[in-house]
């Protein structure tokens, strides 16, 4: 007879326990109604993007927030490594605005129904600026490193994210396979140096541009491979680095997006515009990054000298043909480099 | 647990276990009333159900998305493998290292009498209070490329080594201290007084009686050494094959997207740490048994 009171009692109380934790529920909902209310007068708009760009965004956004169009804005930021930003974005992360560092990042948005599919119709291609890569080494340049050849020679270690994560790491083997490749046409050349350098000369895989920064500077490797505005960031900030920009190599272009769904589209659109706005674009050069603007470029001209030759992702195909052959997991040539390379 | 609990509320007269080492039901009469017992085990169901039972079966069925074989592949892939041993093979130096220093330490504090002793008492907490990337930071600073030491650990097993020990410290220390102070020392003075060397004093008295909590505490120390993540995460250098460890491949495998992967190295993991706790808990319990048939 006790027994069977104490059952019920044990089923009561799992039931009161589940009761209170379904009134929780209601009661979070209550209280993120209540912050949508608020939000009328100020508005929070997500910022999601590739690591490289903060130093950008810390210039640019506080221009933009003294705009008309930006009065009472605020941002939230969250900087990672391309990929995986864009995978937590189509995975619901409430992202209004975003920024990655390859095409194909925001093309996963597109076929998840979260970016229009006319993202890129503006006159830059939704792409407010962009980098070339280059090779970044030890003050003084101790080993001599001037060319892609250079990167082969025995006993250089180089650090480059992982591309499944990094959009950075893409663009980085991108412009050896290009320069080895003459633009892709030989195909087999092109690859031959990814193999030889992926399985010879990288040993760690950092996820993103900074985290390989990061590495680097705390002294691994002779060579790092990154975009020219994070090495413009680390020899400005009193880094004992220096960069070399190989005669061909290649243009980083690194678009951006607002979200269809998002729930502030006119200020997020806002930012977006103002972004390519001459005195935005100034903002980025300054800190590093190659404007789109003809006139601004002009004016930075010296900051960023033109190299030789550089090849572009048209020149491959564009990033759908580039991704599919090259990247794809388990089917891309490089990614079957890297994976017999990593695993 | 839920029998000291009940015992507890229900008939307050009875006296609560001083020793926290001690098992709670020894020596303590069994009775209690027969409300207690089934909502007792049902509320601990519930609630290990929901926080370690439910999401652990569901990192399993993960790692089996692609079946026995992908579970398999992603397991013995030679990086994975390394990864894996790279993080036994340290956490096995480090649990031995805690076994005995953390030993000495609690001795001391114990035995010992000297200036500053509560101090000293009180830092050997504070590896548990201290976030771990604070841990990394501060090793970083100290063994890093700018080592005001001049000396360099970073991205080097020893560098493991040491974050680890940092973060292990407390756990033999903890677990051997209380065992150490209840310890009845006239048996050590008869012992000596019989003529036993120190030595043997210490052999055949002193270690039977630490033993079950030395156990303890270095198997405490391994399971939390095999997991460990933030404070090898500066100063480890995550270099595939030699200093990266299983948890900071399974993070990197998330982020490339790959949680099959992520997920078979953590059951494998999982299947360690909880082989490893299990089997010490054998050893404690039997060596427990054997101090109190002896005594």
């Amino acid at each position: 007879m006790r027994r069977r009171n104490a059952v019920a009692v044990t089923g009561a109380l799992s039931a009161g326990v589940l009761a209170l934790s379904a009134c929780a529920g209601g009661s979070s909902d209550t209280v993120g109604a209540a912050a949508d209310a608020g939000g009328a007068a100020k508005t929070t708009l997500q910022l999601y993007a590739y690591s490289a760009p903060k130093v950008g965004y810390d210039k640019v956004i506080p221009a933009f927030t003294r705009t008309a169009a930006g009065k009472g804005v605020q941002f939230e930021q969250s900087y990672g490594p391309s990929g995986d930003q864009s995978r937590k974005v189509e995975a619901g992360a409430p992202a209004d605005f975003v920024n990655f560092s390859v095409e194909p990042d925001i093309t996963r948005l597109v076929d998840a129904g979260l970016v229009a599919k006319d993202w890129n119709a503006n006159q830059y291609k939704g792409i407010p600026f962009g980098s070339v890569v280059t090779i970044v080494v030890r003050k003084g340049n101790p080993k001599g490193i001037r060319d892609w050849d250079d990167l082969l020679e025995p006993g250089v270690e180089v650090v480059t994210p992982n591309p499944f994560s990094s959009g950075s790491a893409k663009w980085n083997l991108l412009a050896p396979y290009s320069a080895k490749s003459n633009g892709g046409k030989d195909q087999a050349a092109g690859l031959a140096y990814i193999d030889k350098l992926v399985t010879g000369h990288v040993k760690v895989q950092p996820k993103s541009a900074r985290e390989a920064t990061e590495t680097f500077l705390q002294g691994t490797g002779d060579v790092l491979l990154s975009y020219e505005n994070e090495a413009l960031f680390a020899e400005r900030s009193g880094d004992p680095v220096q960069h070399v920009t190989p005669p061909t190599t290649f243009k980083i272009e690194n678009p951006v997006a607002v979200l269809s769904k998002s729930k502030n589209l006119a200020k997020a659109k806002a930012f977006d515009d103002y972004l390519f706005t001459p005195e935005a674009q100034k903002l980025f050069a300054e800190a590093g990054f190659r404007p789109v603007d003809q006139t601004v470029a002009t004016e930075f001209a010296t900051d960023f000298p033109a190299p030789q030759k550089l090849w572009t992702i048209d020149d491959l195909g564009g990033w759908k043909t580039v991704d599919g052959t090259l990247f794809k997991k388990e089917t891309g040539s490089i990614a079957l480099i890297y994976d017999k390379a990593t695993q | 647990m839920t029998a000291t609990l009940f015992r507890r509320a229900d008939v307050p007269a009875l006296p609560t276990p001083t020793d926290p080492s001690a098992p709670p039901t020894a020596g303590a009469p069994r009775a209690r009333p027969g409300l207690g017992r089934p909502l007792g085990v049902g509320l601990v169901g519930l609630w290990l159900s929901l926080i370690v039972l439910l999401p652990l079966a569901a990192l399993t069925v993960t790692s089996f998305d692609e079946g026995w074989s992908g579970f398999w592949d992603a397991v013995t892939a030679p990086v994975a493998l390394a990864s894996l041993r790279v993080t036994v093979g340290v956490s096995v130096v480090v649990a031995l290292v805690n076994a005995v220093l953390g030993t000495l330490i609690a001795w001391v504090l114990v035995r010992d009498d000297f200036r500053g002793k509560r101090f000293v008492d009180a830092l050997i907490d504070l590896p548990f209070a201290l976030p771990t990337i604070v841990a990394s930071i501060v090793l970083l600073s100290l063994y890093g490329p700018s080592s005001p030491l001049g000396i360099h650990l970073n991205a080097t097993r020893p560098g493991l080594l040491v974050a680890l020990a940092f973060v292990t410290l407390p756990f033999v220390v903890r677990s051997v201290q209380p065992v150490l102070i209840e310890a009845d020392r006239e048996v050590e003075e008869a012992a000596a007084s019989l003529g036993a060397s120190g030595w043997t004093t210490f052999r055949r008295i002193v270690l039977p009686t630490l033993a079950p909590a030395v156990i303890s505490g270095t198997g405490l120390s391994f399971a939390r050494a095999i997991g460990e993540y933030g404070s090898v995460v500066l100063i480890g250098g995550n270099i595939p094959r030699q200093t990266q460890v299983a948890s900071q491949y399974i993070q990197q495998q998330i982020e490339i997207d790959r949680p099959v992967n992520a997920a078979a190295v953590s059951v494998a993991l999982l299947a360690i740490a909880f082989a490893t706790l299990f089997v010490l808990r054998l050893a404690a319990s039997r060596s427990q048994r054997r101090e109190e048939a002896s005594a």
